[in-house]
């Protein structure tokens, strides 16, 4: 157990005299004038299917408008596909799996994956703005991370593709086949790239739905496809709803599914495919204890707190959700947290110095506050910094709750919006069996100044990941995924590789 | 000591103090802050080649910086103690620029506390508003944080009614643990508006944005621990208007708003002074001058 440090009250000196409690305005004396990012996005005002290398209609003639979440406008129209742009899809797949996106060599199919990421990198801040405006999340994030992410995916799986035969010593590899693949919104072209990546690196082809909410950078990659000359079928693009990722998730050709997204959905595509021989890979959802011992360096704990459960909104499945911490720091902590999320910045996702942009849309939106709501009559106490938000579009400030127990339900559900429920703990043992008391398993931090138990906690933990004095840390060459419901089969790295191939 | 006050993160602060980089100021609020962090300047002449006659070109510069008369004068001038007496016949009895000097055998500290104490007491009674002193890095290192505190404060009580600056030459204490230990072994003793200074500027590494970080978040515990609120000065490597507003930012996210003035923080520097002034210059005309049009009054020659 920890030396424990006497607990201080957060202003000794200045109760003691009787003095009003020292304050920091965090006010408008030095107020940011709109920084608005210019790049040209480039949108069209409708857009097709991709299947077999060519901008298809849909075969119903229908399409449906993607919403920019931060205005409430219309973007673009998004083509709406079905059963048989579903069916059209895998047979260009599986034609160019066979005849020869399969057959080419290995350091072939990697000069396409070079210049694809090459290309991505060409057109950086015309998909960030592209992104930004599709999904709602700040352009810094897009600029800094989203996009860069996605290109370094493509450079990783790139120098993997003529090193296969090392991917699992003393064996040997062959593609799967045609891969069916869903996407979430909330990092829609990271996770495309995650996903297309090692699929093509290792030979497959790729029929790939994006989230209905935000299919726009998906279609505009597939404009790079085209220019980096990958030949037809290898990757199809197939937007529209849920129910076409149903069709597309049960198709008889996939060899194998991979799904991003809720548990729930996860559920549902697990069941559709009970009984076939298709191989999966879930990433699923999370409930992710950040954990932080009386020892951490605090500053830096309330940073990655802040990056933890606040980064896109809290819109992400390994957000640190759970906020667990050592007693006799709790009192600070959460005095030194308010006074980060007062200089905070919340607003247009468009402005580079926004940090908390839109959320997806207004039915997460409305989910999102319904748990506000739980939170409070269920005894919780609610936290928001004061803070102006633009008049339209959906927009939630950074919120936490303290007083939060085990069995609320801010504590055991999963809210994927910026809501942080802080839990005290006062021994190793306590936050450890807390942190694994939840059916999810993706994600855990660890904050404290003692390396022994960083690597005490990392083994006890159930998660797939446990970030120690960082959180929310990602890297093409690490791989990814989860425990218990919150999936199974890695991304990312030699692991996530060989969910993409079978041993011969 | 290092117990109670915590420790801080290496990697952290690096993350930390890098998205400040990332604040874009535009238009209005550039020209604020340019013009808030020329109000802060502390326009330094420390050479051992410094006369009489260059330093008073040097308080005519802190007086009148550029042609512009909304343009502010800088916060202060900060001379050696033999140039104190120059620089109070220069800028008179009644001027807005205040006269710092370093003392206490600047920058090494490495002379016997009598002569130290007296090196501050004749440039208070030359006319020094503000001392900046070096604290005592031989104990520091060797533990002796007692010591070291016992020495700020017989040079605070030596100052008088001066302001007091504490100078804590973080490249030599080499970690941002020992900064932030440093820290507070000066703030513990200074009185409500005396300063903490990062370095002495004599060092390869003088302020970043990294050790500025430390300095300010112990600021703030302090300030919220006691309700004293002590001011930072940053020295040493900040040249340009851009790392100047970047500072700043760090400073408004940091402290708030009321850290956001003179008395609560300075730019220790020389040639930002002009970078300030030309970027000034272009926010109003649209077009960067030539550096001929700004008197350079305070560069080294």
């Amino acid at each position: 157990m920890s030396t424990l440090t006497v607990k201080k009250s957060p202003r000794p000196a200045a109760r003691a005299a009787g003095r009003p409690a020292p304050e920091l305005i965090f006010g408008d004396l030095w107020e940011f004038d709109p920084s608005p990012e210019t790049a040209d996005p480039k949108l069209k005002p409708r857009y097709e299917l991709f299947i077999d290398g060519k901008f298809t209609a849909p075969a119903s003639g229908k399409y449906f408008d993607s919403i920019n979440p931060a205005n409430e406008q219309k973007i673009a129209e998004m083509a709406l596909g079905g059963a048989a742009d579903v069916e059209a899809a895998y047979r260009a797949a599986q034609k160019a799996q066979e005849t020869v996106w399969g057959k080419m060599p290995g350091k072939e199919r990697a000069k396409y994956l070079y210049r694809i990421a090459r290309l991505l990198q060409d057109r950086a801040r015309e998909f960030a703005v592209a992104e930004t405006m599709d999904n709602g999340k700040p352009i810094k994030e897009t600029r800094d991370f989203d996009v860069p992410m996605a290109a370094a995916h493509f450079f990783y799986h790139a120098g993997w593709a003529d090193k296969l035969e090392y991917v699992a010593p003393g064996r040997k590899v062959a593609p799967l086949g045609v891969v069916g693949q869903v996407i979430p919104w909330n990092f829609p072209l990271l996770m495309l790239s995650w996903k297309i990546a090692p699929a093509i690196a290792m030979g497959n082809c790729v029929v790939i739905k994006p989230a209905t909410n935000t299919p726009l950078t998906a279609v505009k990659l597939a404009e790079i496809f085209q220019d980096a000359g990958l030949p037809p079928g290898v990757v199809n693009i197939i937007t529209g709803p849920g129910s076409t990722g149903g069709l597309l998730m049960a198709h008889p050709t996939a060899a194998k599914i991979a799904f991003t997204g809720s548990t729930e959905v996860g559920k549902v595509i697990m069941r559709s495919v009970a009984g076939t021989d298709k191989k999966m890979t879930m990433e699923l959802g999370g409930k992710a204890a950040n954990i932080v011992f009386d020892d951490a360096p605090l500053d830096q704990a309330v940073e990655g707190i802040v990056n933890g459960i606040f980064f896109n909104q809290g819109q992400v499945c390994c957000a640190g959700s759970r906020l667990l911490v050592h007693e006799p720091v709790a009192d600070r902590i959460v005095a030194k947290l308010k006074n980060r999320l007062r200089a905070l910045r919340v607003g247009n996702p468009l402005d580079k110095n926004t940090d908390v942009g839109a959320i997806v849309s207004r039915d997460q939106l409305a989910t999102i506050q319904s748990y506000l709501d739980i939170g409070v009559k269920e005894g919780a106490e609610l936290w928001q910094p004061s803070c102006r938000l633009p008049a339209k579009g959906f927009y939630m400030p950074p919120t936490i709750f303290t007083g939060v127990t085990q069995s609320h339900r801010i504590a055991r559900e999963e809210i994927f919006g910026p809501v942080l429920a802080i839990i005290t703990f006062r021994t190793v043992e306590e936050a450890i069996e807390k942190a694994n008391n939840t059916p999810y398993g993706l994600s855990a931090g660890v904050w404290t100044d003692k390396g022994s138990r960083i690597l005490k906690m990392s083994t006890e933990l159930k998660a797939g990941v446990v970030w120690a004095n960082t959180f929310n840390k990602f890297d093409p060459t690490s791989p990814f995924g989860g425990y218990k419901e919150s999936g199974f089969g890695r991304e990312g790295g030699r692991q996530g590789l060989l969910d993409y191939c079978k041993l011969v | 000591m290092f117990n109670e006050i915590g420790t801080v993160d290496f990697v952290g602060i690096e993350e930390r103090v890098a998205k400040y980089g990332t604040r874009s100021i535009k238009k209005g609020s550039k020209l604020y802050g340019l013009k808030l962090a020329t109000s802060m300047v502390d326009l330094t002449t420390l050479e051992g080649k410094d006369t009489p006659g260059k330093v008073e070109s040097l308080c005519q510069k802190a007086l009148h910086p550029h042609d512009d008369p909304t343009i502010p004068t800088v916060a202060a001038v900060c001379v050696y103690p033999s140039m104190v007496k120059h620089a109070r016949r220069a800028l008179g009895e009644d001027t807005p620029v205040r006269i710092a000097s370093v003392a206490t055998a600047f920058p090494s500290g490495q002379a016997p506390l009598k002569t130290r104490l007296a090196e501050v007491k004749s440039a208070v009674a030359d006319g020094a508003d503000e001392i900046d002193m070096v604290i005592n890095r031989g104990a520091f290192l060797a533990g002796d944080f007692q010591l070291v505190q016992d020495e700020i404060v017989a040079v605070r009580d030596a100052c008088g009614t001066a302001t007091l600056k504490v100078i804590l030459e973080v490249s030599e204490l080499e970690t941002y643990d020992n900064i932030r230990a440093a820290s507070f072994i000066a703030m513990r003793v200074l009185r409500p508006g005396d300063f903490i200074k990062t370095s002495t500027g004599k060092t390869s590494v003088n302020a970043t944005l990294g050790n500025n970080q430390v300095m300010l978040e112990a600021i703030r515990d302090f300030y919220l621990d006691t309700g004293t609120p002590i001011s930072m000065k940053p020295a040493g490597g900040i040249r340009t208007a851009k790392q100047a507003l970047t500072f700043l930012i760090a400073v408004k996210e940091t402290l708030g708003d009321e850290w956001l003035n003179n008395t609560r923080y300075r730019f220790g520097a020389s040639s930002l002074l002009n970078d300030l002034l030309r970027q000034i210059e272009k926010e109003r005309t649209g077009a960067y001058q030539a550096p001929y049009y700004f008197s350079d009054a305070a560069e080294s020659y």
